[in-house]
C-alpha cells in the first residue's frame, strides 16, 4: 500500500509543523498558490495593524519631543520635533521611574515564589491519593480566574479598608490583633502581592495539574512497589517531571509582573496614598502619557520596559534551565 | 507476592483507605482562601453602607434588594449598558478571534507556502510583546484615524490573539488528518469548502477552547477600554465599576453599589465556568483534541 507512507507519526502531526507533501501523479490536485495566503491573511493583517504598527510608532514617538515657541499659545506654537535619544536620557535619569521599577521587582520577588509555590503544592495535592474534596477544590481554587483582575482587586481593596475590613475584625476576634494598616509603607507590597497570588494561583495550578495528569502512572506504581510514600512520590518523581511546566509558568509570571497595572491601579484611589500614582512602571507610563501629557516620554519609558522585560525573561529562562536541568545527564 | 499483585492493580479502583490529613488540610485552606473574598462580597452586597460599618464582616444585612434597585436606577440603568457592552465586546471579539485563529491555524498547519515560517514566527514573537508597550500607541493611532471612543477601538485589538493562532495550529495538526483533506480534494471539493465542511467541524472542540480563553481575556480587560473610551455608555463593566469605586472615595454611599455591581459582574463568568467545564484545557501544549 502506497498510502502507508503517508501516515505520519503521531508526534509529527502533533506539532502541526509537518505538512503533507503533495504526491503528484496520483490524480492529486495541489491547492492554488494563493489559497494559503488567503487563510492567513486576516490574522497577518490584524497582527500588523494591532502589533507591528503601534510598536514601530512607539519607537518613532520615543525619538520626538514637543517644541514650544514663544509663550506656547496658539495653534502653531507647539510643534513635534526630532529629539534623538534625549527622552531616553530623561528616562535613565528619572528617579521616580526607577523607583517604580524597583517596586515592581520587590512585588515580583514576593508574588512569584508564593504564587507558584502554592500552585505547585495544590497541583500535587490534587493529584495525590487519599485526599478529600479534590474535585471541589480544583474548581474552587480555579474560580478566582473567572473574576476580572480589576474587580478582584476592588474586592480585596475594600476588604483592606480599615472601616469594614473583615480581615482586621477576624484577626481581632481570633488573636486580639488590632488595626493593621494594609496600605502601610511596607505592608502594601504584601497587600498588592496577595491580590496577585489570589488571582493567579488557580490558573497556574491548572497548568501544572494538567501536566501532572499527563504523566505516565507506571512510574508511581514502581515507586510504590519500592515502598515510597505519597510525599516522596510527589517530591522525588512528580515534581522533577513537571519541571518544564514550572519553568514556563515562571517565565510567564515574570513577564506579567513587570507590567503589573490592574491590581495597584484599582486600589490606588482608596489606599490613602499607600499606592502612589507611579507605584509600578506601567502606572508611571500612564501618568506621564496622560496626566502629564508627555506621550514622547511615555513612549520612551514603554520601550525601556519592553527591553528590560525581554532581557529579564531571557535571564529567567537561562537560570531556571541551568538550575533545573543542570543535574541531569543530558 | 500479594503486595505485588495489589500494587500492580493500583490503577484500577482505589481501595478505600483513610484520608491523608495533611494534604486534605492544605487543600481545605486553599479552598477557603480562594472563596473567602467571593463569599465576603456576596455577603457585603446585602448590606447598607451603615451595616457595612457596624455589622460583623460575615453577618448578612437586609438590603440586597434595595441595593439592587439603587444600582438599577443609577444614572438611568447605566450598569446594564455596561453589562451589555461587556457581553458585546467579549462575545463578538471572541467569536471573531476564534474565526481568525481557525483560518490562520488551518492555513499554517495544512499548507506549505513560502512565507509560512517567517509569518508564524512573527506572530509567536507577538505573544512576547507586552500589552504595556502597545496599549498607549494603539490609542494614539486609533485617535488619529478617528476611531477613539467607538466600539471598534475596543473590538478590533481584541480579535487578534497570537496564543489563539498558536493553539489553532496545534488543533488543526492534531485533529484534521491530511488524508481526509486529500480525499476531499480528489473528489473535487474546493479548498474553502473543504475547510468549512471538514476542517471546522473537526477542529470545533479546540475552537471552543480558543473562544473561551479569549472571552475571559476580553471580559477581564481593563487597560484597553480604559484608554480607548471616554463616554460612559460605551464602558464595559470593569471600567464602569472602576469609575464607581473612584467616585466612592468621595461618596461612600456608592460602596454598596460597587459591591452589588461586582457580584453581578462576576456571576456570568462563574456560570460560564461551571457550564463549560470540559472545554477548559489549560494544557498549554495541548495538541490532542479528542
Amino acid at each position: 500500500m502506497t498510502t502507508a507512507t503517508s501516515v505520519h507519526e503521531p508526534a509529527a502531526s502533533l506539532t502541526g509543523a509537518r505538512r503533507v507533501r503533495p504526491r503528484r501523479g496520483r490524480g492529486f490536485r495541489p491547492a492554488p498558490r494563493r489559497t494559503p495566503y488567503t487563510f492567513v491573511a486576516p490574522a497577518v493583517l490584524l497582527f500588523v495593524a494591532v502589533f507591528l504598527v503601534p510598536l514601530g510608532y512607539t519607537v518613532y514617538l520615543s525619538t520626538q519631543k514637543t517644541q514650544v515657541s514663544g509663550l506656547g499659545l496658539g495653534a502653531g506654537a507647539r510643534k513635534q520635533v526630532a529629539a534623538g535619544f534625549s527622552n531616553y536620557g530623561t528616562v535613565f535619569g528619572d528617579g521616580e521611574f526607577w523607583q517604580s521599577v524597583l517596586r515592581a521587582v520587590i512585588y515580583g520577588c514576593i508574588l512569584i515564589p508564593i504564587m507558584l509555590g502554592l500552585a505547585t503544592l495544590f497541583a500535587l495535592v490534587l493529584d495525590a491519593q487519599r485526599v478529600r474534596f479534590q474535585r471541589f477544590g480544583r474548581l474552587a481554587i480555579f474560580l478566582p480566574y473567572a473574576v476580572p483582575t480589576l474587580i478582584g482587586s476592588m474586592i480585596w481593596g475594600m476588604m483592606y479598608l480599615p472601616a469594614f475590613s473583615p480581615i482586621n475584625s477576624t484577626l481581632h476576634a481570633l488573636f486580639g490583633i488590632q488595626g493593621i494598616n494594609f496600605f502601610g509603607q511596607r505592608i502594601v507590597f504584601l497587600s498588592v502581592a496577595n491580590i496577585g497570588v489570589w488571582g493567579g494561583t488557580g490558573f497556574n495550578m491548572m497548568v501544572l495539574y494538567t501536566s501532572l495528569r499527563s504523566l505516565p502512572q507506571e512510574a508511581y506504581e514502581a515507586a510504590r512497589l519500592d515502598g515510597a510514600n505519597e510525599r516522596q512520590i510527589a517530591l522525588r518523581i512528580k515534581l522533577p517531571m513537571i519541571r518544564p511546566a514550572v519553568i514556563m509558568t515562571a517565565i510567564f509570571s515574570t513577564i506579567a509582573t513587570l507590567q503589573v497595572f490592574n491590581e495597584p491601579y484599582a486600589i490606588h484611589q482608596i489606599s490613602y496614598g499607600g499606592v502612589s500614582t507611579t507605584w509600578t512602571p506601567l502606572m508611571t507610563v500612564y501618568r506621564d502619557t496622560y496626566t502629564a501629557n508627555n506621550i514622547y516620554l511615555g513612549a520612551a519609558e514603554s520601550i525601556v520596559i519592553a527591553v528590560m522585560m525581554f532581557v529579564l525573561s531571557a535571564a529567567v529562562l537561562r537560570i531556571t534551565n541551568r538550575q533545573i536541568f543542570g543535574g541531569e545527564a543530558k | 507476592m500479594s503486595i505485588l499483585t495489589t500494587a500492580s492493580q493500583g490503577m484500577a479502583p482505589r481501595r478505600k483507605r483513610r484520608t491523608s490529613i495533611v494534604p486534605t488540610g492544605v487543600l481545605v485552606l486553599g479552598i477557603v482562601y480562594a472563596l473567602l473574598p467571593i463569599i465576603w462580597v456576596l455577603i457585603a452586597s446585602t448590606k447598607t453602607t451603615t451595616q457595612l460599618d457596624s455589622y460583623a464582616a460575615f453577618r448578612p444585612g437586609n438590603s440586597l434588594w434595595a441595593n439592587f434597585q439603587t444600582l438599577n436606577a443609577y444614572q438611568g440603568g447605566v450598569f446594564w449598558t455596561w453589562m451589555l457592552n461587556t457581553a458585546l465586546y467579549a462575545g463578538g471579539g471572541a467569536i471573531l478571534s476564534a474565526v481568525v485563529s481557525a483560518l490562520a491555524g488551518y492555513g499554517f498547519s495544512k499548507y506549505r507556502f513560502r512565507a509560512k515560517g517567517f509569518l508564524f514566527t512573527m506572530i509567536l514573537v507577538g505573544m512576547l510583546v507586552p500589552a504595556v508597550v502597545l496599549a498607549i500607541p494603539q490609542y494614539l493611532l486609533v485617535a488619529k484615524i478617528g476611531l477613539a471612543d467607538t466600539y471598534w477601538a475596543v473590538l478590533i485589538p481584541s480579535i487578534i490573539s497570537p496564543y489563539g493562532i498558536y493553539l489553532a495550529r496545534l488543533y488543526a495538526g492534531a485533529s484534521v488528518p491530511d488524508e481526509i483533506l486529500e480525499a476531499a480534494r480528489m473528489d473535487g471539493s474546493s479548498e474553502w469548502r473543504t475547510f468549512l465542511r471538514i476542517g471546522i467541524p473537526m477542529m470545533s472542540p479546540g475552537l471552543v477552547t480558543i473562544f473561551l480563553f479569549q472571552f475571559v481575556a476580553i471580559w477581564n480587560n481593563f487597560l484597553l477600554p480604559w484608554l480607548m473610551l471616554s463616554s460612559e455608555n460605551k464602558y464595559p463593566l470593569t471600567v464602569g465599576l472602576f469609575t464607581l469605586l473612584d467616585a466612592g472615595t468621595s461618596q461612600p454611599a456608592l460602596y454598596s453599589l460597587v459591591l452589588i455591581g461586582a457580584v453581578l459582574s462576576i456571576l456570568p463568568l462563574i456560570l460560564l465556568f461551571f457550564l463549560l467545564q470540559r472545554f477548559w484545557r489549560v494544557d498549554l501544549g495541548a495538541g490532542s483534541v479528542k
